[in-house]
């Protein structure tokens, strides 16, 4: 068990609602950024001397912009639905983190500045200034929101916390109150290229290294390209796929695939990542500068497709809002979807017949799956809704023998959020994390006890960085974390056959 | 009185009303956010946002006694709302005779459903703790609404006759209020205050859920992000 000042929240058979604990979270804070993060982003450097007018006033600029949140704000009846859904409230206990009183918390300022009602009876509908002690909570608590959507599944209206969250974040943006976690990040994409801050000559040391490695374990030269003009598909991983464990063992899968298909491909360096933390701050100048980086380098280096990698909000913004942000992708092969999720990718070679697969490979392994909260509720893979659940649970059964799901309720579009999601995967947050990762524990630990699970497979950059930290805090091996397409390689057999392109 | 207080209502209602409706469709929709699992035709979407607003789809996954308290309210709401257009419409065709059973029944599942909303709010904490005062007073207020409703149909009953007269009478000509000469018209003021209330704060409060669920972007946009680009219009 790691040294830790807080409570480690129990596992239970079932994941129990709690009650109420008033303030239970309330000194979970994020770090605040500075001057250096945040003024390359264009947001004031600290917080203005007008920060309550002019906060104000950007809830109404974007009330204008948003129909999400002008509609949101105002047809909430408080049914309650979603206050139990919440694997924050779940774990915390925290009133706050019911989503129904996260987003009271910029109603009750919506409320008292632009309704009849809260100008005229703030008492009866509970509307509040723009204060001091307002700010304090959103900073508190809009940072306690992984901008899973699991509410929205369940309210009747689809009321969706996380455009709520991001408005939030963008309002305290543009008062000079930030997220160090977030902006840090967005200015390292701005800067070298990619999240973790790799600049390219480590970039291709470690992918020549990665390579080596492949041809001693495989036999094969497989080759991982770096920054190749001509090639037939770019890819776009998250950067964490670069450096970190397990994330390194799927990016030799996807290396292995193509290699297997004889499809060329290629990494960029300028573009070396597919995390887009514009979304986090809910900015959507700074989601469309990341995302102008990609369609840039697309058309720099010839490349006829774009696949993306294991990451759960980079295939929401690939898959949602690239076209929207980058597009329109006509200089792309129109024969295949732009872009294309690397397990649809996989996915689609399989079927064809261009990858043959061991599944005695995976043998040592019980595998059980998680859905990422963003692939699951706000993106599709294949043609049909529901692909994006179907797609990788059909590429772990073309990969191992033996495959057990988790609790119903908490998978699919029902999915837990791993408790790291939404900028919220830094160390300051960590009792967060750990409180809010308990439903997934719960589940997850029901199938090891039950069903002799040992391998929780991912397809989410974040997703794996969290639960390798996390889980050993609840006594599970960090070895139990990989990627779907890390069974992919461990299945494929190389040159048993030569893809078809 | 009655005929200025009903165009008075009636005014700020309709405008209220429209106005909201005018800043819901005026709103862009920057990116696309359906909550998916979503439908990849426009059919699909018309028919998702019919089981949610006919039958309460998502609530049904997320709260079951929630659900059964707003279907039980919303259900019997229309038919009672149907039933009372006998008293807007004259002469009255025979089939109206038929909803009458069925409107008074609603009329008690409409209060037992409230009944159930309003303990919801006292028993479970969490209810408990985001309930507003507005959020007491607007399911107090319907339920005065249904029991003086109810009075009338079973205990009390007011002069229909000379009601009816005035309501059908208010557009068109100058009525007083009908007159309180008995128990039953007592009550039956206390429900058209009631009634124009609930109008009156309709546009201004959370009822607005009624106009804005078709305009809810998780549930009304078609996923189909990279088959059709969407843009977005003030960033194009």
């Amino acid at each position: 068990m790691a040294d830790v000042n807080y409570e480690i929240p129990e596992i239970q058979d079932e994941i129990e609602t709690p009650r109420l604990k008033e303030g239970a979270s309330a000194h979970l804070g994020p770090y605040p950024a500075q001057e250096k993060h945040m003024a390359p982003l264009g947001f004031p450097a600290a917080r203005v001397e007008d920060w309550q007018s002019k906060g104000v006033e950007k809830l109404g600029e974007l009330l204008k912009k948003y129909r999400s949140l002008q509609v949101y704000l105002d047809i909430c009846v408080k049914c309650g639905a979603c206050a139990d859904k919440c694997h924050y409230y779940l774990g915390t206990r925290d009133p706050h983190n019911m989503p129904v009183q996260r987003a009271e918390l910029m109603r009750g300022v919506y409320r008292r500045y632009f309704t009849p009602a809260g100008k005229l009876l703030p008492g009866v509908v509970r509307a509040h200034d723009f204060d001091e002690e307002t700010l304090k909570k959103w900073v508190t608590y809009f940072h306690q929101c992984s901008q899973c959507r699991r509410c929205s599944v369940f309210c009747p209206y689809g009321i969706d916390t996380a455009e709520i969250s991001m408005a939030a974040r963008e309002i305290m943006d543009s008062i000079g109150v930030g997220h160090k976690y977030t902006t840090e990040i967005v200015g390292k994409v701005h800067t070298i290229g990619n999240n973790l801050g790799i600049p390219q000559p480590a970039l291709k040391g470690t992918l020549e290294f990665l390579e080596e490695d492949m041809l001693d374990t495989s036999g094969h030269e497989i080759r991982l390209p770096l920054d190749q003009p001509g090639a037939e598909v770019l890819l776009v991983a998250p950067s964490a796929d670069f450096f970190s464990e397990p994330h390194i063992q799927s990016l030799m899968g996807y290396a292995k695939v193509f290699h297997q298909a004889g499809i060329s491909f290629t990494i960029s360096s300028y573009a070396s990542e597919a995390a887009n933390f514009g979304m986090f701050i809910g900015s959507f100048d700074q989601k469309r500068k990341i995302a102008a980086r990609i369609a840039k380098q697309a058309r720099e280096l010839g490349v006829k497709r774009l696949v993306v990698g294991e990451c759960g909000h980079a295939w929401r913004v690939a898959y949602s809002f690239w076209n929207t942000l980058a597009g329109p992708w006509d200089f792309l092969d129109p024969n295949y979807p732009v872009p294309q999720h690397i397990c649809e990718f996989t996915y689609d070679l399989y079927k064809k017949g261009a990858l043959v697969f061991d599944r005695d490979a995976n043998d040592d392994k019980v595998v059980t799956f998680h859905d990422s909260c963003n692939v699951a509720r706000a993106t599709r893979m294949g043609d049909r809704p529901g692909g994006q659940m179907m797609i990788p649970r059909e590429l772990i059964r073309a990969t191992c023998n033996r495959f057990v799901e988790m609790d119903p309720d908490t998978i699919g579009e029902k999915t837990f959020c791993c408790g790291g999601g939404g900028g919220l995967l830094t160390d300051e947050l960590m009792e967060l994390r750990v409180k809010g990762a308990m439903p997934r524990v719960t589940a997850l630990k029901r199938v090891m006890e039950d069903k002799e699970v040992n391998f929780l497979g991912l397809i989410c950059a974040i997703c794996k960085a969290q639960f390798s930290k996390i889980l050993p805090i609840y006594g599970i091996p960090m070895e139990t974390v990989g990627g779907v397409h890390q069974l992919v390689s461990n299945a494929i057999q190389l040159g048993a056959k030569r893809g078809i392109v | 009185m009655l005929t200025i207080l009903a165009y008075a209502v009636s005014i700020l209602f309709l405008l209220g009303f429209g106005w909201k409706i005018f800043l819901y469709a005026r709103s862009p929709a920057p990116l696309k956010i359906p909550t998916t699992p979503a439908p990849v035709t426009r059919a699909g979407v018309i028919w998702r946002l019919f089981t949610e607003v006919a039958l309460f789809n998502s609530l049904f996954k997320g709260d079951k006694w929630a659900w059964a308290g707003a279907m039980a309210f919303h259900g019997a709401l229309v038919l009672v709302a149907v039933r009372h257009l006998r008293y807007f419409v004259d002469p009255l065709p025979a089939s109206f005779h038929m909803l009458q059973i069925f409107g008074i029944v609603a009329g008690l599942v409409m209060v037992a459903g409230l009944g159930l909303l309003f303990l919801r709010r006292l028993v479970i904490d969490r209810v408990r703790y985001i309930s507003s005062p507005a959020d007491y007073l607007i399911l107090l207020m319907l339920l005065g609404l249904g029991f003086s409703g109810l009075l009338m149909s079973f205990f009390l009953r007011p002069d229909i006759v000379g009601i009816k007269q005035a309501l059908l009478g208010m557009w068109g000509s100058v009525q007083g209020l009908p007159a309180a000469s008995s128990p039953g018209d007592v009550v039956f003021l206390a429900h058209l205050f009631l009634a124009l209330l609930l109008f009156t704060i309709f546009p201004f409060s959370k009822l607005m859920h009624l106009g804005g669920i078709f305009f809810s972007p998780t549930r009304n946009q078609i996923d189909n992000p990279r088959e059709e680009r969407h843009v977005n219009p003030w960033a194009s």
